[in-house]
């Protein structure tokens, strides 16, 4: 469709014309005329909703709102064509089978040993070997070898030494779901555990021999202890109406040495819904410090955060500090578990805030446990009441921690905000499905790539320069305070204003320091090649000058030009009152927006937004990339000094 | 960019030809200037009723008069003490805290600063007009603006030695009533009249704006802080009493010959590395801040100084000093 305008959310003054194409995995703004031919590319699978707004003078406006956060405003000027592009977006967003999804027909052009090697890349044997398991306390069984006891569950599951399958299979058959009491991590320094399950079917007053065997199993299984700690992560209300129907939670009197614990996390309506009026706060113009910060605060999005990383303090404190075991469950053991268990291990083990560790994270507590990917991110069509920012709120909780404890991540923003839009984009097969045993019946591994891969492929992208592996933040348990805290906990505008430039620090302290240790590092490299230069030409007897032509070009190489790109950043409206504004236009640069740039190459060697955090629009001649691979662009009068100093032998 | 203070109109629309001549030379023939004048447009005419006022449309007419009201005085105080005791008060969970940093309405007199100073810059660089800025007095919100504009328009007072001139000039020499609004602080019981953080409140947008800007300013963080407790409480004169001539001839003691310059310690070799940003690189163009309200933040440093511990973000910042100068 031609004629198509995009709209700037931030400035209803700046609109983009072009055209509009819709291809069978993305929808495609193209802009007109500008030499860089700009173009804005949204998979379908990230296109959470489209409203059709009211016709106006200019045309029929197209909202279309992305699971990324991405809001993308289009006026389509006939209404004729507004209408067949809306329905054709609401057919393309809402795929039936899974073969219409990205991964099948996504190609980066791997071979096949690339492929299976790439999934190869998490290996879940290998990280429970690593957290010490099998040893005399613990086993593997592969009585849900065939999926027969639990469907949702992996195929191996690792359960105390005393816990027979007759002991699982009689315990699984009291728990909802099926879904037992099995490991999720284990602390080898003093052998305390977190267990995950579901509720109990254990209604008022019903009792399984079997499940109360289980759980004896794992409190035996850590000597340390005397008793267990059981983490109903449910508000207590919602527990306790569980009851009526049959299922509910443990009752003290009944199993033996248990502490039981409710820590209130609200369910996956609550939360879908909380998430829903951030969002409407987020997409006010010109909000008031006022209607931003009550329209947060009613949204109670930070509260439900805070809520698990509390939990997930208080149980990597029971196990960090008083050395007892833990069993989380919430209704199905499947979301807030998964959040809290997976919260818990990364406060426990710096493994998991490693780039490696943290893929097998996930990859242990969410895709192998089960968690119901497919319904809660809508990769098909199915119902909007099972769509819940489960993961969100975990990836959030992340940042953050990570704001918290700068030094303590080897990753940075940009991995977490790269993995929350891939779990969406269905581009990569590892999000797919509900459960392990639908993904083998797909046969995902032989027929989509790893995200995994992907990123590790790409993974300077992902670093985070302040951390250091014998750094002392990065070493032991994080403890985060508990209270007093709750400022602590920020509003992420990284994430939900991911797509709106104008809005965060236009200058990227990590992709500068990240540069700077590069740069650093080559010349380290370099000083000392040109150490045992020196050295061999004492030796020998070359003139001066051909040592001195052979230093420039060295400095050329590490990209260390003098070249002055200054982009001038634009002022927002700060004023309401246009009229005595009429700005005059704007000066070099101003359009600059190259986050939404996609184009096809991109979309196979490196993420969508890659440059999120480009600073194109910084205010500074300099656009922090010293980077020595051709970024190129320098900052200051003081670079030509650089150059020079970077061939100053010590 | 000037400053002053208001005209005094009064109700009987004095007008002033000096005034109104010296205004004029500012401006060459057809050329727009604007006034911003930080009080509300009907807080600005009721000033009549008491002397002041603004400068009438037919008597100053190529200036255009912007009203862009900022908070001063007891009001802004309330907002600071409100602001404390919400950051010390442990008890609130998680369900409150935002409604309760909300109603202390500091942020929002924050977000209101940086728009005014925004506007002011604005008018000088992309409008090429000059701008008179004033409030009532000219001592508080006037040199808020003026202050702040300046370091959003001019690299050199993003230096460490041009910031200094900048407070210097802009706020010392200027006569901002130091002794009068840097009282007692937050925690006071005394409610003094004439106690107000307007350079409390200048030194936050100044954070906010090296928050946003984090490679232009070359002071950092630690530099902020330590004006704002000198201000309050010094071994030094230079924040000593309300304007030039009470350092000079109204205190018991002439307060250069009697004291040490703040500025003098700082700038010693020693000393001043300790208030340099690693990340600093010169910025030779305007820096333009959001200020969307996803884009203030609270000045956890400032706030939280005393309730939380800084330690792991001291250690970020170490890191990332180490890697300035390993390079």
């Amino acid at each position: 469709v031609e004629n198509v305008r995009l709209l700037d959310r931030l400035s209803s003054r700046k609109a983009a014309l072009g055209t509009l194409y819709l291809t069978a995995t993305h929808v495609i703004f193209v802009e007109n005329g500008s030499e860089a031919r700009k173009e804005t590319w949204v998979l379908h699978s990230q296109i959470s909703s489209i409203e059709k707004q009211a016709t106006t003078a200019t045309g029929c406006p197209l909202l279309i709102r992305c699971k990324n956060f991405q809001v993308i405003q289009l006026v389509i000027p006939q209404e004729r064509d507004c209408h067949d592009v809306y329905i054709s977006l609401i057919r393309l967003a809402r795929p039936v089978k899974y073969e219409e999804l990205y991964c099948f027909s996504f190609n980066p052009k791997l071979d096949k040993e690339e492929r299976e090697q790439g999934w190869k890349l998490v290996d879940l044997t290998e990280e429970y070997n690593r957290m010490g398991v099998p040893n005399n306390y613990w086993q593997i069984s592969d009585v849900n070898r065939d999926y027969g006891v639990c469907d949702s569950y992996p195929t191996e599951v690792y359960v105390p030494k005393s816990a027979t399958a007759h002991i699982i299979v009689g315990s699984s058959k009291f728990r909802s779901r099926r879904r037992f009491p099995a490991l999720s991590y284990y602390c080898k320094d003093n052998n305390a555990s977190i267990c995950r399950s579901s509720q109990p079917l254990s209604g008022f007053s019903a009792r399984c021999l079997e499940d109360e065997q289980m759980l004896q199993a794992i409190r035996k299984a850590n000597p340390g202890s005397d008793f267990l700690y059981v983490v109903d992560t449910r508000p207590k209300l919602n527990a306790m109406a569980n009851r009526a129907a049959g299922k509910g939670y443990e009752n003290e009197d009944n199993y033996s040495n248990i502490k039981f614990q409710f820590i209130g996390i609200e369910n996956i309506h609550v939360m879908r819904n909380s998430l829903q009026k951030m969002l409407e706060v987020c997409e006010l113009k010109s909000p008031s410090m006022s209607d931003f910060l009550w329209g947060l605060e009613n949204s109670g999005w930070l509260k439900h955060i805070k809520a698990i990383m509390d939990a997930g303090i208080f149980i990597a404190k029971a196990v960090a500090e008083e050395g007892v075991s833990v069993l989380v469950h919430c209704s199905d053991g499947w979301d807030r578990t998964a959040q809290v268990c997976s919260v818990a291990s990364l406060l426990l083990d710096p493994y998991y805030r490693t780039m490696k560790g943290f893929m097998v994270l996930i990859e242990k507590d969410w895709v192998s446990f089960g968690h119901k990917f497919n319904h809660r991110y809508g990769n098909l069509d199915g119902d909007p009441k099972e769509i819940s920012p489960v993961i969100d709120q975990f990836i959030e909780g992340v940042w953050q921690l990570m704001e918290q404890f700068p030094c303590a991540f080897e990753f940075n923003e940009r991995f977490l905000i790269h993995i929350q839009h891939h779990i969406y984009s269905c581009q990569f097969g590892n999000f797919l499905c509900n459960s392990q045993k639908e993904r083998r019946e797909l046969k995902i591994q032989e027929r989509t790539y790893s995200l995994w891969a992907h990123l590790w492929k790409n993974r300077a992208d992902y670093l985070n320069p302040l951390y250091r592996p014998d750094h002392s933040q990065t070493q032991g348990t994080l403890r985060p305070q508990m209270a007093p805290c709750n400022f602590l906990y920020k509003f992420w505008s990284g994430m939900y204003n991911r797509f709106e430039k104008g809005l965060h620090p236009r200058q990227s302290v990590t992709d500068y320091l990240m540069a700077v240790k590069e740069e650093t590092q080559q010349l380290e490299e370099e000083l000392e090649v040109l150490r045992e230069r020196l050295m061999n030409l004492q030796k020998s007897q070359i003139n001066d000058n051909k040592v001195k032509s052979k230093r420039q070009d060295r400095s050329k190489e590490l990209g260390l030009s003098t070249s002055n790109n200054s982009l001038a950043n634009t002022p927002q409206e700060y004023s309401n009152d246009l009229k005595s504004f009429p700005s005059r236009s704007p000066s070099q640069g101003d359009e600059e927006d190259s986050a939404l740039i996609l184009t096809q190459d991109n979309l196979k060697s490196s993420d969508p937004d890659l440059s999120a955090n480009s600073d194109q629009e910084s205010g500074v001649e300099d656009l922090s990339c010293r980077s020595p691979s051709g970024g190129g662009c320098l900052p200051s009068e003081d670079s030509g000094k650089d150059s020079d100093e970077a061939v100053f032998l010590a | 960019m000037l400053r002053s203070s208001q005209p005094l109109t009064g109700p009987n629309r004095k007008r002033c030809r000096e005034d109104e001549m010296l205004l004029g030379t500012v401006l060459d023939e057809g050329e727009r200037g604007f006034i911003i004048d930080t009080r509300s447009a009907q807080a600005a005419k009721q000033a009549r009723m008491t002397g002041g006022g603004t400068e009438p449309k037919s008597s100053y007419p190529q200036w255009k008069r912007l009203h862009r009201p900022l908070e001063r005085g007891r009001p802004l105080q309330e907002s600071f003490i409100k602001l404390v005791e919400a950051c010390n008060d442990t008890s609130i969970n998680m369900d409150r805290w935002l409604s309760r940093l909300e109603s202390s309405r500091w942020l929002s007199h924050v977000k209101a600063a940086l728009s005014t100073a925004c506007l002011a810059a604005q008018c000088m660089d992309r409008e090429e007009a000059s701008v008179l800025v004033h409030g009532a007095e000219g001592t508080d919100t006037t040199l808020l603006v003026t202050a702040l504009a300046q370091v959003i328009l001019d690299p050199s007072c993003r230096t460490l030695g041009g910031f200094q001139g900048l407070l210097e000039r802009e706020w010392i020499e200027a006569g901002h009533p130091f002794h009068l609004r840097c009282a007692r602080s937050a925690y006071s019981h005394a409610r003094l009249k004439q106690e107000a953080p307007l350079f409390l409140l200048f030194l936050d947008c100044v954070w906010q704006l090296s928050h946003q800007f984090p490679f232009s300013l070359e002071f950092s963080e630690r530099l902020l802080l330590t004006l704002f407790d000198n201000a309050y409480a010094s071994a030094y004169g230079t924040f000593l009493c309300n304007n030039e001539k009470e350092r000079r001839v109204g205190c018991l003691c002439k307060v250069k010959e009697s004291t040490h310059s703040l500025w003098a310690w700082l700038n010693q070799p020693g000393e001043k590395k300790k208030y340099l940003n690693p990340l600093y690189s010169h910025n030779a163009l305007v820096i333009w801040p959001s200020v969307e309200p996803q884009s203030i933040q609270l000045w956890q440093g400032l706030f939280f100084r005393w309730i939380r511990s800084s330690q792991h973000l001291d250690e970020a910042w170490a890191e990332i000093q180490q890697l300035v100068d390993a390079n």
